[in-house]
């Protein structure tokens, strides 16, 4: 019985943030040893710098839509114009990389809209088998089932077409598969023992589904919403593409939209076609291997495939 | 399959076809303040020729009075008339019709084929060769915009090579009958068709790869192995049947997605069809016209998915006997 020094009593949440800490601790080792989900981190982080970098690599001014600068449409890569310039003689690099905040941007704002409609859908209709569940399903096999491209494009016609507005557009119209995903989830977690220990000793329906249910749908909900951002940011570029948008600060699609506009087939002009096209499909290619990695780590019975 | 799962079924499509409708009525007629704000020469209209178009688009009267117009007029096949050309919705769609069911038609069936086959082999021989290029490939491809490919196709196997005709659906400067005018129809759905198909390939191929690996683990497929069976019989008679249950609701939702991409695929190659009019419509900002594309797609697409629920009654065993 010498004198030592008792261990330190730890409260529950600190129990608790020191188990989450260790938790994701070991997610990010998996998630490093993961090499096509840490390609793709890597990928996004490069993407998201240029973003960033925009203002440092072209000037904004190079955007504005004045054909009456008398320039010569599509002319090709040289020293003044490292990616050439578009069918209005617009520089094709200051498109592009402004154009990654745009696109980037619609995208991250509509994964955000869609994941909150689709965890709390999720959620509730998970945990209430009432009326109000059954209502709740009612809407999203709705939004399962409509074609999404037709329904964006009229939400779009009504509503505007700023980014915004867009972002709203997409989110409301892709939420419906990440609820079904996070309602089974809650199914299951319903049935646990922990669940029914914290209604035995009188927790309420908010306290069980904020403290007991959210916390294990959390990671599913995030690597859900990692799958649903090149989804989000595919839309955009489709939406864009057909018209949709700002035309003074162009997103890939729109870029493509005005190449496809100004027949740059005819000309050749691969230039103000693949750089915009090409950066959708890394970002979108980045997301999804990403995700995959992310939903193997969260969901173990998936890996190996 | 009983005829209470066939009347379920039915039953379902018609409550999400209602819905598509009351849906479609509360975005044109009420989140829309004013759908004529966006009429072509509005502002030089004289009062008379407003009041006439308000009577005209059905907009007149109470709420529940334009409902019931609309409801009357929907069940007619009336969609209104186009803001930008002033025909009726109907035979606009009627007209541009038999291009896109072509189009759509032929890229979904070449689709499943490619894409069931590849996903099959793949999950078969799960981390060969095979199974990481096209899984590999599969990824691309499922992360380019359709169009984006469309423009690479159109540029370099049509402008650039001379290969492809670099847009419409006939050649309008030769008069072609009989067996020419097909091959000059198939010529020119060559580079669309390949678009379509290779943009949607690979959400079937990754699909039937995950359903193959579900079935990798089951007793029937040890018991046929066991029976001396060949490795390719034991696959094509007792894995693929059992795997490709997952896929024929796939079908049904991805027409949806294949109909969309027959949007952006159309407007690439100015390929007169439903595709390219949407396209149309939006720069138009036509109204009532995007409205009828709305619903004929939605109706289609439901359509579809009870087509594909009903099949899979036929199909499954469980669903057939249980109901």
């Amino acid at each position: 019985m010498t004198s030592t020094t008792p261990a330190p009593i730890r409260s529950a949440r600190q129990v608790t943030w020191a188990r989450r800490r260790l938790a994701t601790g070991r997610m990010w080792k998996q998630l490093r040893s993961d090499r096509a989900g840490f390609t793709g981190l890597i990928v996004l982080a490069l993407f998201v710098l240029m973003a960033l970098a925009a203002p440092l690599i072209a000037d904004r001014s190079e955007l504005r839509d004045d054909s009456s600068r008398g320039q010569l449409p599509f002319r090709p890569p040289s020293g003044a114009f490292l990616l050439g310039t578009d069918g209005i003689g617009r520089d094709v690099l200051a498109q592009v990389v402004w154009g990654a905040r745009v696109s980037l941007y619609i995208g991250l704002f509509a994964t955000v809209v869609a994941v909150v409609i689709g965890s709390l859908v999720g959620l509730v209709s998970g945990y209430l088998k009432g009326r109000i569940g059954a209502l709740l399903l009612a809407v999203d096999d709705f939004f399962l089932v409509i074609p999404f491209l037709p329904l964006a494009i009229v939400l779009a016609a009504i509503l505007g077409r700023s980014p915004n507005v867009l972002a709203i557009v997409i989110g409301v119209t892709s939420w419906a598969g990440s609820a079904r995903l996070v309602r089974a989830q809650v199914l299951t977690l319903s049935e646990r023992g922990y669940v029914d220990r914290a209604r035995a000793l009188g927790g309420g329906g908010r306290h069980i589904v904020v403290r007991h249910i959210l916390p294990g749908v959390a990671p599913l909900i995030i690597a859900n919403a990692t799958l649903i951002v090149p989804g989000a940011i595919l839309a955009e570029s489709t939406l864009a593409f057909l018209g949709f948008g700002d035309r003074q600060s162009p997103s890939w699609g729109r870029i493509l939209g005005d190449a496809q506009d100004k027949s740059a087939f005819t000309s050749n002009a691969w230039w103000n076609f693949l750089p915009p096209g090409l950066c959708i499909v890394g970002v979108v290619l980045a997301f999804t291997l990403l995700g995959r990695a992310l939903e193997k780590i969260f969901n173990p019975k998936l890996s190996g495939r | 399959m009983s005829p209470r799962y066939l009347a379920k079924k039915i039953v379902g499509s018609f409550v999400l076809l209602v819905c598509v409708l009351i849906f479609n009525f509360f975005l044109f007629r009420i989140v829309d303040r004013d759908p004529l704000a966006k009429y072509r020469g509005r502002s030089k209209l004289t009062p008379e020729q407003k009041e006439s178009l308000i009577k005209q688009f059905g907009l007149d009267g109470s709420k529940w009075e334009q409902f019931v117009a609309y409801v009357k007029n929907t069940a007619k096949l009336d969609f209104g008339r186009s803001f930008d050309s002033r025909r009726l919705v109907t035979n606009e769609i009627a007209g541009r019709l038999a291009p896109t069911l072509l189009l759509v038609g032929i890229s979904t069936v070449v689709t499943i084929a490619i894409g069931l086959w590849i996903g099959m082999r793949a999950g078969w021989k799960r981390g060969s060769g095979f199974d990481k290029a096209s899984t590999a490939t599969t990824m691309v491809l499922y992360s380019t915009p359709e169009f984006f490919l469309g423009m690479l196709f159109l540029t370099y196997l049509g402008s650039r090579t001379g290969w492809f005709p670099i847009g419409g659906i006939r050649d309008i400067t030769a008069n072609y009958s009989g067996l020419e005018a097909m091959i000059d129809r198939a010529h020119h759905l060559v580079l669309p068709v390949l678009t379509l198909t290779l943009g949607y390939l690979g959400s079937y191929a990754l699909v039937m790869r995950t359903s193959i690996l579900d079935t990798a683990g089951e007793d029937y497929l040890v018991t046929a192995r066991a029976k001396g069976l060949r490795d390719s019989d034991v696959m094509k008679r007792h894995a693929v049947p059992n795997a490709l249950l997952p896929s024929v609701s796939l079908i049904a939702i991805s027409f949806g997605f294949i109909l969309g991409g027959a949007i952006t695929t159309e407007t690439v190659f100015s390929y007169p069809g439903l595709g390219y009019a949407t396209y149309t419509a939006i720069g138009n900002s036509d109204l009532p016209m995007l409205q009828g594309l709305f619903l004929f797609s939605s109706a289609a697409v439901i359509l579809f998915n009870l087509i594909a629920d009903l099949l899979y009654g036929v199909l499954d065993p469980r669903v057939r006997r249980a109901g």
